[in-house]
């Protein structure tokens, strides 16, 4: 929030000429039949995408020449708002003349590039970069009925956010290499989630396999675990300061079994770990005298030394002993 | 031409309102609290005002009618100060309300719901009115309010007050509504129905945005939401905006004065423009014209997205409203559309038409012949009326719709 979100955005303002020119004279806005295709002795293809009841639906159009693969004519029918109208219609335009094989590389960020007025500028506010990615799945899908293949043989990599193409794997990269821990931080690295944020969390405009905050407390804990085992197996390797706090009291127990408790016990009295705290400069270990030790004069003085001075000496120089 | 047909989300200030608010800005400035010559020449113009509004909702003297900034503050006002006062200082727990409420409640809710206020939210009927016997059937005695609209600004449809507030005085039960859709379009006779508080918006009524009002039973309590200067008897401080306040005493009074006859040259209006729009074929309008307010039409056009619709509209100089959820910031589909839907595509292709006092017969006219229009093109690009069907396999899943 800033100056410039006090007065939200004018939704229309957002749309470039071009969106606009097309939603109110799309080239391309029509069917083709199966005899027009045949006359020209090519292969008509139908693909839908979207339905009435999710607010937007495409149907495309391909007619392909079987021996080129190459797609000679397309055309176009909308359910859907003015960027829904526009994106099809120059999807279809993008389509005429590739072959399938080609067309099929076509994503919803070329479809939204060529409705740009100029390269700098989108051509459509966030939200709407959505209505651009039914364009890309819909020729996906005609490419995959041309073909003969599932349409998900064309992806390659898990993409979470369709409308920034943000893949899995990316996610989990940014999250890791810049210890990410907030939606709002994955969206200015990677921008996804930005959009129609419907990949941001379940009961968005579409349901998706993955979330954002799935990836990122699943990309977190595993990052926890792998802190936890790094520290674990340094502590194994003998550094006390690398140690968890399990590993710290266990460490200090049996120092202080093997050099100072006895002593104490020879004396009728004994010792036991209350708490360790780490800080920057110290590592605090609390204890608490039990028995003969507990009011004993020597415990404030001569016992507390010696104890700090083994433990410093076995784990740590940081180490302070403080009795409670 | 050009025709305004969005009365439901604001309308045009009534001139002789203007006129009668002018001399408030530059010449009577005083502030009211003022001991002075400048502070108490605007007394009379308020208290006059004060009448009006009283007058216009046959209010007794024993209830206060608390000026406010607009009907958001007066819905938060009752919501969080009965929270305070039933929930926090009380032995109550519960919230009553609907789904298909103004974000103005329903958010409140929401955010009362994460302090720890159990709410639930009503469903309406097919029709999109809440039926009184569920809102008995959801009264317990952990109960502190019951918020239920007078008039849904999306469909229309006006609720049953006057049995729920005999309901909720039968269970001892506070009773509010968010009227903001009612006042000034339909008779609200506070002697008629027993409602505790009721909150309406100048701006719905031919009056000025930024100011409102809270209807308070019996001066009962209810800890203010605004604290400092005392002003409006300690129950809403504030510099009392005075320009703005003799606006909404003036719009009420025009919007009330004669309203049956009003409400006849209205209907008539919308009956003729609603009649002519379900000529054309796959339409229908959302619940029935006798329990709805008589400036409004929701209609579904099968095969025309919402924001499209309204984009063509607005090329022909015509304002309208959709609640279609692609029209929104966060794409999420509409709560009222998805509470009333026999058929998520309402939710997709609904077009609100609202009229005022001011829509001439001429502005109808023009209106159905670009509407016709606008649906016929949009028609011809729409998937939904395509006649070459897919390939065999190329078929569209079904999608699912998510209520949150």
């Amino acid at each position: 929030m800033a100056k410039n979100d006090l007065l939200g955005a004018s939704l229309w303002d957002a749309y470039s000429n071009k969106v606009t020119t097309l939603m109110n004279n799309p080239n391309h806005q029509g069917e083709i039949t199966e005899a027009e295709a045949e006359t020209h002795g090519n292969k008509l293809i139908v693909a839908d995408f979207g339905a009435e009841s999710c607010g937007d639906a495409v149907r495309l159009y391909w007619e392909v020449d079987p021996k080129t693969d190459i797609i000679v004519n397309s055309k176009f029918k909308s359910f859907g708002c003015g960027t829904a109208i526009a994106s099809s219609d120059i999807m279809t335009e993008l389509c005429i003349g590739k072959k399938v094989q080609e067309a099929v590389k076509i994503t919803n960020i070329d479809v939204e590039f060529a409705l740009r007025d100029s390269p700098e500028i989108p051509a459509v506010p966030p939200q709407k970069m959505h209505c651009s990615v039914m364009a890309y799945d819909v020729i996906k899908k005609a490419a995959s009925l041309y073909l003969g293949v599932d349409s998900e043989s064309f992806e390659e990599e898990i993409i979470v956010c369709e409308c920034a193409r943000v893949s899995l794997r990316t996610l989990q990269e940014v999250i890791r290499l810049n210890d990410l821990t907030t939606i709002e931080q994955i969206t200015d690295y990677t921008k996804a989630g930005g959009f129609c944020k419907s990949c941001i969390k379940p009961g968005g405009h579409e349901k998706r396999e993955y979330y954002l905050v799935d990836i990122l407390a699943d990309t977190r804990r595993e990052m926890d675990e792998e802190k936890m085992k790094a520290a674990a197996d340094a502590g194994s390797g003998g550094s006390f300061e690398a140690m968890t706090l399990v590993q710290k009291i266990k460490a200090i127990d049996a120092v202080v079994d093997e050099n100072v408790r006895q002593f104490l016990i020879m004396d009728g009295g004994n010792m036991e770990v209350i708490d360790v705290k780490t800080s920057d400069e110290y590592i605090d270990v609390y204890i608490r005298y039990l028995g003969a030790c507990n009011g004993c004069a020597s415990s404030a003085t001569g016992t507390l030394y010696a104890i700090e001075a083994t433990l410093k000496e076995k784990l740590s120089k940081k180490i302070r002993v403080l009795p409670i | 031409m050009q025709v305004y047909l969005d009365n439901n989300a604001t309308t045009m200030v009534d001139p002789l309102v203007v006129q009668e608010m002018m001399p408030f800005f530059s010449d009577m400035y005083g502030n009211p609290n003022s001991l002075h010559k400048f502070g108490t020449a605007s007394h009379p113009a308020i208290s006059k005002a004060i009448d009006q509004v009283y007058k216009a909702l046959n209010a007794s003297d024993s209830d206060d009618i608390v000026f406010t900034s607009c009907a958001t503050e007066s819905n938060n006002w009752v919501l969080k100060s009965i929270f305070r006062d039933y929930v926090v200082n009380g032995d109550k727990n519960h919230i009553i309300t609907t789904e298909v409420e103004h974000p103005s409640v329903y958010a409140a809710c929401k955010a009362l719901e994460e302090d720890g206020v159990k709410v639930t939210y009503l469903p309406v009927n097919s029709q999109g009115i809440v039926e009184s016997h569920i809102v008995r059937s959801f009264i317990t005695d952990k109960t502190a309010l019951v918020s239920i609209m007078w008039a849904s600004n999306e469909t229309g449809m006006i609720n049953p007050i006057k049995e729920i507030g005999e309901i909720c005085k039968e269970k001892g039960v506070l009773f509010h509504t968010d009227a903001v859709q009612a006042v000034g379009k339909i008779p609200v006779d506070l002697q008629d129905v027993h409602v505790d508080f009721l909150s309406m918006s100048a701006h719905k009524f031919h009056g000025p945005k930024g100011i409102g009002a809270l209807y308070i039973k019996n001066s009962q309590k209810l800890s203010p939401l605004l604290n400092g200067g005392e002003h409006m008897g300690g129950r809403r401080s504030g510099t009392l905006n005075v320009p703005y306040i003799v606006a909404m005493g003036k719009a009420i009074e025009l919007a009330t004065t004669n309203i049956e006859e009003k409400m006849a040259s209205i209907k008539a209006k919308r009956d003729r423009l609603e009649d002519a729009l379900l000529e054309l074929s796959d339409t229908f309008v959302v619940g029935d014209r006798e329990h709805r307010t008589p400036n409004t039409i929701l209609i579904s056009i099968k095969g025309v997205e919402g924001e499209g619709m309204l984009w063509d509209l607005n090329n022909g100089q015509i304002g309208a409203s959709t609640g279609s959820a692609c029209a929104s910031e966060d794409l999420q589909a509409n709560t009222v559309m998805l509470a009333i839907g026999a058929d998520n595509e309402l939710a997709h292709t609904g077009i609100r038409l609202s009229l005022s006092r001011f829509t001439t017969d001429g502005e109808i006219d023009y209106t159905i012949t670009h509407f016709k229009k606008s649906v016929a093109r949009l028609r011809a690009i729409s998937s939904s009326f395509a006649k070459v069907g897919p390939t065999l396999g190329g078929e569209a899943k079904e999608c699912e719709l998510h209520f949150h």
